[in-house]
């Protein structure tokens, strides 16, 4: 059980950060994972207040504001113009529309969560972090660094004509993912690059970045190779939800079946 | 620390702590109908609209309500009421104990999608557990209740 002592609500992005460095100082995304953990906060930072719950499209990114709702990604039209409905897919899973209503995206990314469907998928996109002390870096960068003081201002995805497409599998509705995978494609410096994201492994997502010349005629062998060797580089654990070797299974299946997509859809 | 929201369209002001949630508070106005199952956001049944949309109260924590607008069963009792007999005449209320939080869910659906299809419903809904009906008597109950809504407002717009 969490228990606070004081609740704050800054009227400053400078306010919130000063109050953060106390090392019992905690900022709250939408509380959902926060509240069911066991701490003593001495102070809980409320960045409702901060205008920090917009999705703004800035002709070539995407800026999402850390306080902006999982249901406000959901209903994006900014995202699915860009990402067609592989934002929604990732997030339409997770609990109810009263949870999403709720649970932020900056509470998500921040986190940094193994279950993390959110994570998953915009990682695979061209996405960077908004940082208050840290600057804008890229998420890929983000989500290897150990958890610190700074503040998550926004998630910003660079637009470009990529391809995308999110999957995950779950033992029941609503439950966390036995495993999440998204693929990206796009030309990259002239090259065409496959990007895959695997999460819930049940590890924390991971980036895999391969410069892949796939035919659009390719086989089903063909494409299933490609998604055996992306799968394989990943690794994966055991827990109440399933075996290392079926995650990679299961990995594999997905990747394959989003390729497919992407390549049936044309680059 | 006084926190000052508006209750059902009234404005109450309430002594809470940095801790206390949503739920308790509400419970303590007098909105017996929100009720506490599962506290770990999963089974609906806390459902209250904050600012018009539906939240799980049992997560919010009380000192962020401060100038909000809540709404719970109490605040919609004629709409929830007609629901609910759609609900009765289907076999969907059962024990009820689910019922208000679910109440809420579907009446905030009904204000947020224009003539939702099953699929929709049930993904919209995926969030209000029940233990006792298996969904479909209430999943009955909601697209003949959605029936009648359309119906209504056809009505309403040829006039």
């Amino acid at each position: 059980m969490i228990t606070i002592g004081n609740y704050v609500k800054p009227k400053s992005l400078e306010e919130a950060y000063e109050l953060n460095q106390a090392r019992s100082s905690r900022v709250m995304g939408g509380m959902m994972w926060m509240r069911l953990g066991n701490a003593r906060v001495k102070t809980v930072i409320d960045l409702s207040g901060l205008g920090l719950d917009q999705i703004e499209d800035e002709g070539n990114v995407i800026k999402i504001g850390a306080m902006c709702t999982l249901r406000q990604i959901e209903q994006c039209e900014a995202l699915k113009d860009l990402c067609g409905d592989g934002i929604a897919e990732c997030v339409r899973h997770i609990v109810g529309v009263q949870f999403r209503n709720q649970a932020t995206i900056g509470g998500s990314i921040y986190g940094r969560f193994g279950f993390s469907d959110v994570l998953t998928a915009f990682l695979a996109l061209d996405t960077f972090v908004e940082l208050y002390d840290g600057g804008t870096i890229r998420l890929s960068e983000f989500v290897n660094r150990k958890p610190d003081k700074d503040i998550l201002l926004s998630i910003i995805v660079r637009k470009s004509k990529r391809k995308f497409r999110y999957d995950s599998i779950r033992q029941t509705k609503t439950d966390f993912p036995v495993i999440a995978c998204s693929v990206v494609t796009g030309m990259v410096h002239g090259k065409e690059t496959w990007y895959f994201s695997v999460g819930a492994r049940p590890m924390k997502a991971a980036l895999l970045e391969k410069q892949w010349e796939i035919p659009a005629d390719a086989s089903e062998e063909m494409i299933a190779d490609y998604a055996r060797q992306a799968a394989s580089e990943f690794t994966y654990g055991s827990n109440m939800r399933g075996s290392a070797e079926y995650r990679q299974h299961l990995a594999e299946v997905l990747i394959r079946r989003e390729m497919t997509s992407i390549l049936a859809e044309g680059r | 620390m006084e926190i000052q929201f508006t209750l059902n369209k009234k404005q109450v002001t309430a002594e809470v702590g940095a801790d206390t949630v949503l739920l308790g508070v509400l419970r303590d106005l007098g909105c017996k109908s929100v009720k506490c199952g599962c506290e770990t956001t999963n089974c609906g049944l806390c459902t209250v609209w904050i600012d018009g949309k539906s939240r799980l109260s049992c997560s919010v924590l009380a000192a962020g309500i401060d100038g909000h607008e809540v709404t719970t069963l109490e605040g919609v009792e004629e709409e929830a009421a007609e629901f609910g007999r759609f609900l009765a005449a289907e076999g969907g209320e059962q024990c009820g104990f689910c019922s208000p939080g679910f109440i809420m869910n579907v009446l905030a659906m009904k204000r947020e999608l224009d003539d939702p299809d099953l699929e929709e419903i049930k993904e919209y809904l995926a969030g209000n557990l029940c233990r006792c009906t298996g969904y479909m008597s209430q999943l009955r109950a909601i697209q003949k209740y959605m029936t009648l809504q359309n119906e209504n407002s056809g009505k309403e717009a040829q006039v």
